[in-house]
């Protein structure tokens, strides 16, 4: 017997229960959901004081995405696996596109522009790489053969890599760790998933030499802040004086002074969670993370509780997506990372990333809606 | 229901809800940590966050006070504040300072004088981002101009500066001293509190003995400000404190009077009001545009000021050392009644020159020429005042113990500083066995007491130590401190030391003194060698009473025997010229001592121009 067998009786996946379920739309997830993006525009709507029409926009993004994530959840599961590894190549080959034509915002190749849209294809990889490993692990046998093994690190290597050359650090870190969950979740042998760690972090010194100066300045920075103040500290020190001068209860909604007299950069992007932390204090951090850990608790039960390997991985692989960029970006907004320009999901400004999200969920609704 | 028999091909369920649930709580944990990271922010360090937020948006701006204005006697003022709008420029804020002044040199009209300025400006020693002023006194349309370019022009400010304007120029540069940049060695000494800000600060004469009057207190502006530096609200001001307003005892009518009655010879001139001790005009001559220190001056003007130690930055009046010639006889006369070795009935036969017992070396009178033509006959102490006749005193002090002359001579102020806040005034010599054994290495020998006696030899004093020990005559010895600012003994600025009284010799013998010295002013027509020395050059017209007395100090030593006419001396060589006076002789109000450097006679040089200041004076006290 698992010993999840229980967990069942506590939480139970009711379909049929509340209007909502009956559509099979999981009312936990969604108020969950509801609750984050809420707290995201409110944050945004402080944050672009200055500029009211983004705040529009990111409503537009909003509204796009829920949309999205809707028609998705009509979708039927199988229709999604067969199609996996095509959206998987295409946005492959958008970001070899974004390479050749794309936009350089500050200082790195991420954005792709067609008719007045700018998107950013690494984003959706975020969704679709988590879906591709899981339509390999649901292809094949137990046993990992050596071909399997390299499939599969030819499917993680490629859009980190092209990743890394935009260059674009944080996602392509994000990717790796991303393709790295998928394996564990899929049940590869621990000695395996051991040996290929210890391999890995034989590596790392290697990255080093592979970095550009900006980026190991900001690694440096990171445990010295002071030691650039103007130039790349000035990140990290207006964050944790945002975030540190809230306080327990905040300065108050759109009275950060941090966020308002513009000492904090990125605001309304990357640091979205210091103008959380600085206008509703503690308090808001801890209903942001509280929401986040249900929101994500509720997608790895939903990923127990599915039949299908494909569908088991892809939700799970998903919502590890998920956790992974929220735990980089506040770990980045409190100073214990280096600035990786890696923005907090659902919640910071910007199309592609709040797209690719809601899409995934979408995915996560559908196989729950049509499980069998 | 989780089932066991799922076929799910390439992944065990099990295995996968296990590491699922591993995978949960490893999230858990890590957001917790997270949270504790913020905790730790918001909680723990919540006080230093919370200032460093307020320390990034909260700036303090000094507020200058308004130095304080000094006024003459009449309520004229003599250095005052005055705001004017001044274009200066941070240099540490403009990345190319030659395009900037081209284009500013383009837009304003500067000249090259205005560029040469800044210049001299710029290699100054000043604080790093200290505004350096480029242009003085912009008009409205200049401002306007530049308001339009601003964001062409980097490190540019336009701001109402308070500048020190000295509407007098030169006439008071030496009693009204000036105010100069703060340079890096004098921010090392001062309050830095006070002197956020403040640009100037009071380097010379009156500005520097009461900077801390005149200076006020610097008051605050707290501001918000944006990261870009935008101002968006101001918090709290307090108000700066002003300086206090001074009012000397100065005459601008006095020392203008004085500087034209020098005419441009070198020179110096001390009034004082012998009824309260006040100095009622202080010229040195040549003097300097304080101006000049404010607004910066040319290659050329700052060359021509410190050329030399003892150019136009330099203070005659009060650290300028002279022998005092025959002006001290009044002094040594006194000390001869006092010290009871002469009276005003005795009298002695005087050829012209004098020898002391056993020696061949003569003595002269200034009537002494080669031949043995000179001397003034039989001569009392009021004959040998009038007509100043060397060989009285010589004989006099022949027969003193040297404390007897110099005792009376610092009674009389010579030999230290008796002024109260006069900056820079040094307290001369007065020479005595002791200094001579100790600097000279020599003994003293009788001649040292005949050269003492008509202020020759090593004796020095100032023109503001004359003035004084002429006003103590005309106080009929009444030892006093002279000042200049009215307030500083009420304001308790200085210690209230009296001068001791002079008891000796009597109130008579004063009077007498008086008399003989007003002879020297008004004994006239009594035919060659009988009048007043003064009388011919400006005592035959005089309304009033003047008593005066006349002294050459010798700048070159004439040897035994030898006589050269002054006339003949090359000018640099001429004796300086002194004239020390009082009036009216029975109330004085006015007591002054004129120097004029080279002048030959103090009769002929420096007398008229004593004249021509107590003319002044009792004109204004009519």
């Amino acid at each position: 017997m698992s010993v999840l067998t229980g967990l069942d009786a506590i939480w139970p996946l009711q379909t049929g229960g509340t209007r909502l379920e009956r559509h099979g739309l999981d009312s936990l997830l969604l108020i969950t959901l509801s609750l984050i993006l809420a707290l995201g525009l409110i944050a945004l709507a402080s944050a672009t004081h200055a500029a009211p029409q983004l705040f529009i926009s990111q409503v537009v993004h909003v509204a796009l995405g829920l949309g999205c994530m809707l028609v998705i959840r009509q979708i039927s599961p199988r229709f999604i696996q067969v199609w996996t590894p095509v959206a998987y190549v295409a946005i492959l080959l958008l970001m070899t596109l974004v390479l050749a034509v794309g936009d350089v915002v500050n200082g790195s190749r991420r954005w792709l522009a067609f008719a007045g849209f700018r998107m950013q294809p690494s984003e959706f990889m975020k969704v679709a790489l988590p879906a591709m490993l899981a339509w390999t692990f649901a292809q094949q046998r137990m046993r990992l053969g050596l071909q399997q093994v390299s499939l599969k690190a030819l499917l993680i290597i490629a859009p980190v890599g092209f990743v890394i050359v935009q260059p674009d650090l944080g996602t392509s870190v994000i990717l790796a760790l991303i393709g790295v969950s998928v394996v564990v979740l899929a049940g590869v042998s621990l000695r395996f998933i051991v040996s290929m760690g210890v391999l890995g972090l034989m590596c790392a010194p290697l990255v080093w030499f592979l970095l550009k100066d900006y980026q190991r300045l900001r690694i440096l920075t990171l445990f010295d802040p002071e030691r650039d103040p103007q130039g790349a500290g000035w990140h990290i020190i207006q964050s944790t004086t945002a975030i540190g001068s809230g306080g327990l209860f905040g300065k108050g909604f759109r009275q950060g002074t941090q966020s308002h007299l513009e000492f904090l950069p990125e605001r309304h992007n990357d640091f979205i969670a210091a103008v959380i932390g600085e206008e509703f204090g503690l308090l808001g951090i801890i209903a942001l993370l509280t929401l986040y850990l249900i929101l994500l608790g509720r997608c790895l039960y939903i990923s127990i509780q599915l039949n299908e390997a494909y569908q088991k991985l892809t939700v799970a692989g998903i919502a590890c997506g998920l956790f992974i960029c929220v735990f980089v970006n506040m770990m980045m907004v409190c100073g214990f990372l280096p600035v990786v320009g890696v923005p907090l999901p659902l919640v910071s400004y910007g199309g592609t990333s709040m797209l690719s999200t809601l899409i995934g969920i979408g995915m996560i609704l559908s196989f729950n809606a049509h499980r069998k | 229901m989780i089932s066991q028999a799922t076929d799910a091909p390439g992944i065990a369920p099990d295995t996968h809800s296990l590491r699922a649930l591993i995978l949960f709580v490893g999230m858990v944990v890590l957001l917790m940590l997270l949270l504790f990271r913020f905790i730790q922010l918001q909680v723990f360090y919540y006080d230093k966050y919370a200032l460093r937020s307020d320390s990034n948006r909260i700036i303090e701006r000094p507020l200058e006070p308004i130095r304080g204005v000094i006024f003459d006697r009449d309520g004229v003022p003599l250095a005052t504040s005055s705001n004017i709008w001044t274009l200066s420029i941070i240099r540490e804020e403009v990345p190319d300072l030659d395009a900037l002044l081209a284009r500013l040199s383009d837009a304003l009209g500067l000249i090259q004088e205005d560029l040469d300025q800044f210049d001299r400006r710029l290699r100054e020693n000043r604080r790093p981002y200290e505004p350096i002023a480029l242009k003085f006194g912009l008009t409205l349309e200049q401002r306007a101009i530049i308001a339009v370019d601003r964001f062409h022009l980097p490190g540019v400010r336009i701001e109402p500066r308070t500048l020190r304007d000295y509407p007098f120029a030169g006439i008071f540069a030496h009693a009204v001293g000036s105010v100069r940049r703060i340079s890096s060695e004098d921010y090392a000494l001062i309050d830095r509190a006070n002197y956020r800000g403040a640009e100037y600060i009071g380097k010379l004469g009156l500005e520097a003995r009461y900077e801390s009057v005149l200076r006020g207190e610097v008051g605050e502006q707290t501001l918000e400000v944006s990261a870009s530096g935008r101002v968006t609200r101001p918090l709290e001001v307090i108000a700066p404190v002003n300086g206090r307003n001074i009012h000397t005892e100065l005459s601008a009518v006095l020392q203008e009077a004085a500087l034209q009655a020098l005419d441009g010879q070198n020179g110096a001139v001390v009034a004082i009001d012998p009824r309260n001790g006040g100095i009622l005009a202080l010229v040195s001559a040549p003097g300097y545009d304080p101006n000049l220190f404010v607004t910066g001056f040319s290659a050329e003007q700052y060359e021509n000021l410190t050329a030399s130690a003892k150019g136009p930055l330099f203070n005659r009046a009060v650290a300028g050392l002279y022998a005092p010639g025959s002006t001290v006889k009044p002094i040594i006369g006194l000390a001869g009644i006092a010290s009871q070795q002469t009276d005003w009935e005795r009298t002695i036969y005087d050829p012209g020159y004098f020898q002391l017992p056993g020696s061949s070396r003569r003595y002269r009178d200034w009537t002494w020429r080669p031949g043995g033509v000179g001397g003034h006959g039989e001569v009392d102490l009021h004959r040998a005042i009038y007509r100043s006749a060397n060989v009285y005193f010589y004989e006099m002090a022949s027969r003193m113990p040297p404390h007897q002359l110099t005792d009376f001579l610092y009674a009389f102020g010579f030999g230290q500083v008796t002024s109260i806040d006069v900056p820079g005034a040094v307290s001369g010599l007065v020479p005595t066995p002791d200094w001579k054994r100790t600097y000279r290495n020599d003994e003293w020998r009788p001649g040292d007491n005949l050269n003492m006696s008509i202020g020759q030899g090593a004796l020095q004093v100032t023109p503001l130590q004359l003035a004084t020990a002429t006003a103590i005559i005309a106080r009929r010895g009444e030892a006093f401190r002279p000042y200049l600012y009215r307030g500083a003994k009420d304001n308790g600025l200085i210690d209230a030391i009296e001068a001791p009284v002079l008891m000796l010799p009597s109130q008579e013998d004063y009077e007498r003194m008086a008399e003989a010295m007003q002879a020297v002013v008004h004994r006239g027509f009594m035919g060659a060698g009988q009048n007043g020395t003064a009388w011919a050059y400006i005592g035959m017209d005089i309304p009033y009473s003047m008593a005066g007395k006349s002294g050459t100090s010798q700048v070159v030593r004439q040897e035994q025997g030898e006589y050269v006419s002054p006339e003949d001396l090359a000018p640099e060589f001429r004796n300086h010229a002194w004239f020390v006076a009082f009036a009216p002789t029975e109330a004085p109000s006015i007591a002054i001592a004129v120097l004029v450097e080279h002048g030959g006679s103090g009769s002929r040089s420096a007398a008229p121009v004593a004249r021509a200041i107590i003319d002044a004076w009792m004109e204004m006290q009519a």
